[in-house]
């Protein structure tokens, strides 16, 4: 069945060149089947080889498939290789799977706009992207594919290029993301330096031997490629392009800014674990960023109006949740939080899209409310997908992850309270900032009138993310509750088991912690934004919760610093160098050939008695130098 | 068979002089029929300079010599005076001065 | 053997007389050519110099130049400039522009330019060293031998430039009928 694995990333890739060369002459129709249809072809090829995997699982744990050598110079012989583990494994069935569902959803959401075709061609080469970086053996091929995702991310969020702000929008989350790129870039650098290979097996297994435990190499590279992460994965000091990221179609939310592209960060992380490890300080950083970014963006997310904004914020809080979980060292639970932070997020993000759809492009969340019946379909799944982040206990399968997040950010060798704590803040924030968005989309009285109604194509989607956010923790269950362990069983082939600090037991008073803080977050949305919204008015008159208001709505001001600190003494130089200093030297060569022209086209007067003049003269003067010599 | 020893630099001296009074010929002149008959004294000095030389070492290149002149002469002249035909007609003018449509 | 040299001076004597006669000739001739403004005037001399210069061919030892020289020069291209100031009759009002074109205004610094000129050609060809020599008449087989044999592919380059020339010169010189279209011909009478 390994021989089979370059069909994966081959069928969206196929599909992209067919959409990309021959999109405005296929008629709808086929660019659908061809769009959704490569996908869903990955998807169910990813069904059968990861079953195959699973069945049985070769012994050294992993598939390889050698497709050709890139290119060889000086000792860097990258190759083709794809290269598939429990670790990719993951991720390969959540793109495809996620990613063909998606599709699928577009086939109807897209419906009307006029570059269908497009937006199905930039979809197909970014799942081909994706699967390329999580499916390459070494880094530059990961690279390849990281830069590739980062280019098709551009290439949507500007998908409605006509509006100049989510070009704005494209062009700012390129930018942000290629600062993290180019950090990661040198991290490549440092890596190929200190080992000579971009291997990622050879470097793993070479890293604990060069390098010791601590050594300022080490955390210079794993802050390097850290950084790489921070961009792609929106945190902490990276994040600012996110929120803006949502200028482009819903399901491209959902995809690329929600379930895949952004967990890229996650991912590599993860792949580099052993690197990490042997920083501390990094694995420190990686946490702490984790921590602060997961709170910063959940109190942004309760402050915004824009539904996408809310989840995008939310997004980033949870990536955050997954950093702080690397950071913990507590590998699985981090790719567990993504898995199944995938499909909710994403269910959020379509139910998000068909709800704005159907009112017209009404992206406030103040003016929609009481679509409780008029869309049924879309607030029941809305609704299991609010309860998955929220984390709502038992029923969902956000809380098996986040629990464990939670557990180990206490238990965990480099847990401590503080930590805890914050993702304890964390938890009540998202309970909170999910129900007031469940609130005041779906209760209260209707402000805007239903236009459209989804369709099969967009419900039925919906309806199996629904399915799996709601069933999909169980195949991880706590250790004091059914202690059930097929994922992190299957991951511990790659990750290495959380290390729990001595003499921490009693799960169980935490998980009940947990418990009371989510429902209260939900129950403090309930009373200020249902039961008694006068609540909301009253605390608005006392100027400094205003400002905090204010701050928290513009993403903590981190826009402004950056504006302040990098834009402004960019463009105060660049106006400086209007006119470039060095371009004056070569426009001063053109200036002096124009003049010289004029001068000697004066002496093509077309009168033939100067020319011969002009011989006679030159006759005297040869003959004159020959008279002196 | 007796030689004459006329000093060929004398002999040169004469060609310089017919090719300078060509020269002055072409430059003052403003009718193009007198610039031709002009360009055919320059074109003589130089032929005559040509012959001196081969007479000076007894060789008979310069007359060969003196026979490609005249060969380019009389094409030179076959085209010259057929412009000067077309240039009367179109211009009413044999004025040198009024032709300076290739002004640069 | 004293009587032949003595008659050898005399030879000598009288070709160089004959020469400078000649020379002369040629050049008061060639002069009147660029100062006359009437053109067939000038013609005249023209030919009067061309003959004069292929009596100098004759004394430096060239005979079948010589007759070239007029065959060719004097009889052929200069009946062509005949022609043509016959066809475009030009008679005493071009003298009359003629005359008035030519001031001294006009004249004088290209003449200060060529006088210039000719002194530096006199001093460089002065300043070689004169050696003496016997002169030896180059006669017309041995121009043949040379022309045919050595210089083949110059003759039939110079061949190719004459055809050149005809055809050009008769391009030239067709009359062509001005290109006018039909709405902007002008009504005829």
């Amino acid at each position: 069945m390994d021989h089979l694995l370059w069909l994966i990333p081959a069928f969206p890739l196929v599909g992209f060149i067919l959409l990309a060369l021959w999109g405005k002459h296929l008629s709808r129709f086929r660019t659908a089947i061809i769009g959704a249809g490569s996908v869903s072809l990955s998807a169910i090829l990813t069904l059968f080889i990861g079953l195959n995997f699973l069945h049985s699982t070769p012994a050294d744990g992993h598939y390889s498939q050698t497709l050709w050598t890139w290119f060889e110079v000086a000792g860097l012989i990258p190759k083709i290789t794809l290269y598939l583990d429990a670790l990719s494994l993951v991720f390969v069935f959540v793109i495809t799977f996620i990613g063909a569902l998606i599709h699928i959803y577009s086939v109807a959401f897209m419906a009307a706009d006029k570059d269908y075709a497009r937006f199905f061609a930039c979809m197909n080469l970014f799942v081909f992207s994706m699967l390329l970086l999580v499916l390459a053996d070494n880094l530059l091929l990961l690279y390849l594919g990281w830069e590739g995702v980062g280019l098709c991310s551009y290439l949507l969020i500007g998908f409605w290029y006509e509006n100049p702000n989510n070009g704005y929008a494209a062009r700012k989350a390129f930018i942000i993301t290629r600062i993290g790129d180019t950090a990661m870039a040198i991290g490549l650098f440092v890596v190929f330096y200190q080992f000579g290979t971009l291997v990622i097996p050879d470097i793993l297994a070479l890293a604990p031997t060069t390098w010791q435990e601590g050594a300022t190499v080490t955390t210079v590279t794993a802050l390097l490629l850290l950084a790489g992460g921070l961009g792609k994965s929106a945190q902490l000091p990276l994040q600012t392009w996110l929120p803006d990221a949502m200028a482009g179609p819903s399901p491209v939310s959902a995809l690329i800014h929600a379930a895949t592209m952004v967990t890229a960060g996650v991912y590599l992380i993860a792949r580099m674990h052993v690197i990490f490890q042997l920083s501390p300080i990094a694995q420190m950083i990686v946490a702490g960023i984790g921590a602060a970014t997961l709170l910063i963006a959940g109190f942004s997310a309760l402050t915004q109006y824009d539904i996408k904004r809310v989840l995008a914020y939310s997004t980033i809080s949870q990536i955050g949740y997954m950093f702080l979980a690397l950071g913990l060292g507590a590998w699985t639970a981090a790719i567990f939080h993504f898995m199944i932070h995938a499909f909710f997020k994403a269910l959020l993000f379509l139910a998000a899209g068909a709800v704005i759809e159907a009112l017209d492009h009404e992206h406030n969340m103040f003016k929609m409310g009481g679509l409780k019946n008029k869309l049924p379909v879309i607030f029941w799944t809305f609704l299991i997908g609010s309860a998955s982040l929220a984390a709502l206990p038992i029923i969902s399968a956000g809380f098996y992850s986040k629990d464990q997040i939670l557990w180990y950010a206490w238990a965990s060798e480099h847990g401590n309270a503080t930590l805890w704590l914050i993702a304890l803040l964390g938890a009540f924030l998202t309970a909170a900032y999910t129900a007031r968005m469940l609130l005041l989309t779906f209760w209260g009285d209707a402000k805007t009138a239903v236009s459209h109604y989804p369709g099969k194509f967009m419900t039925i989607p919906l309806a199996i993310l629904a399915f799996f956010s709601l069933f999909a923790g169980l195949i991880e269950l706590p250790h004091n509750f059914g202690h059930f362990t097929l994922f992190s069983d299957l991951l511990h082939q790659v990750l290495p088991e959380t290390i729990l600090r001595t003499g921490i037991h009693g799960e169980l008073p935490f998980q009940l912690l947990a418990f009371l803080v989510t429902f209260g977050g939900v129950y403090m949305a309930y009373i200020f934004w249902y039961k008694k919204p006068q609540l909301i008015e009253k605390l608005k008159q006392s100027p400094p919760l205003t400002h905090l208001y204010r701050f928290w709505f513009s993403g903590w001001g981190f826009d402004q610093i950056y504006h302040v600190l990098f834009v402004k003494p960019v463009v105060f130089i660049a106006n400086i160098n209007k006119d470039d200093v060095i371009d004056k030297f070569y426009q001063g060569i053109t200036i002096l050939m124009v003049r010289l022209n004029r001068l000697l086209s004066v002496t093509q007067s077309g009168s033939l008695r100067w020319y011969i003049i002009g011989l006679v003269v030159g006759a005297i003067l040869i003959l004159s130098i020959q008279l002196m010599l | 068979m007796m030689s004459t020893p006329i000093a060929t630099e004398i002999v040169i001296l004469l060609a310089g002089l017919l090719f300078v009074l060509g020269i002055v010929g072409v430059i003052i002149r403003k009718n193009i029929i007198f610039m031709l008959l002009s360009v055919e004294i320059m074109l003589n000095a130089a032929g005559l300079a040509f012959v001196a030389a081969g007479s000076r070492w007894a060789q008979p290149d310069g007359q060969v010599m003196f026979i490609f002149i005249l060969a380019m002469a009389a094409a030179e002249v076959s085209v010259g005076l057929a412009l000067i035909l077309r240039i009367y007609h179109q211009h009413k003018s044999l004025d040198i001065d009024k032709l300076k449509e290739m002004k640069g | 053997m004293k009587i032949h040299q003595l008659t050898y001076i005399a030879y000598c004597l009288k070709m160089n007389i004959f020469f400078y006669i000649t020379a002369f000739v040629t050049l008061f001739s060639t002069i009147m050519v660029i100062t006359r403004h009437n053109p067939v005037h000038a013609l005249l001399y023209l030919v009067i110099s061309l003959l004069s210069l292929s009596v100098i061919f004759f004394l430096l030892g060239a005979p079948f130049v010589a007759l070239l020289e007029i065959i060719i020069y004097a009889g052929a291209i200069m009946v062509l400039f005949i022609f043509v100031i016959m066809l475009l009759n030009l008679g005493k009002e071009t003298a009359a522009q003629e005359k008035a074109w030519l001031k001294p205004t006009v004249w004088i610094g290209p003449v200060i330019l060529s006088t210039i000129l000719l002194l530096e050609l006199f001093y460089l060809i002065i300043a070689a060293q004169p050696s003496s020599y016997n002169l030896q008449i180059v006669d017309s087989k041995a121009v043949a031998i040379s022309l045919f044999t050595p210089y083949l592919i110059g003759v039939e380059l110079a061949a190719m430039l004459l055809m050149a020339g005809v055809v050009g010169a008769a391009h030239i010189g067709q009359q062509k009928k001005t290109v006018l279209h039909r709405f902007l011909k002008e009504e005829e009478p």
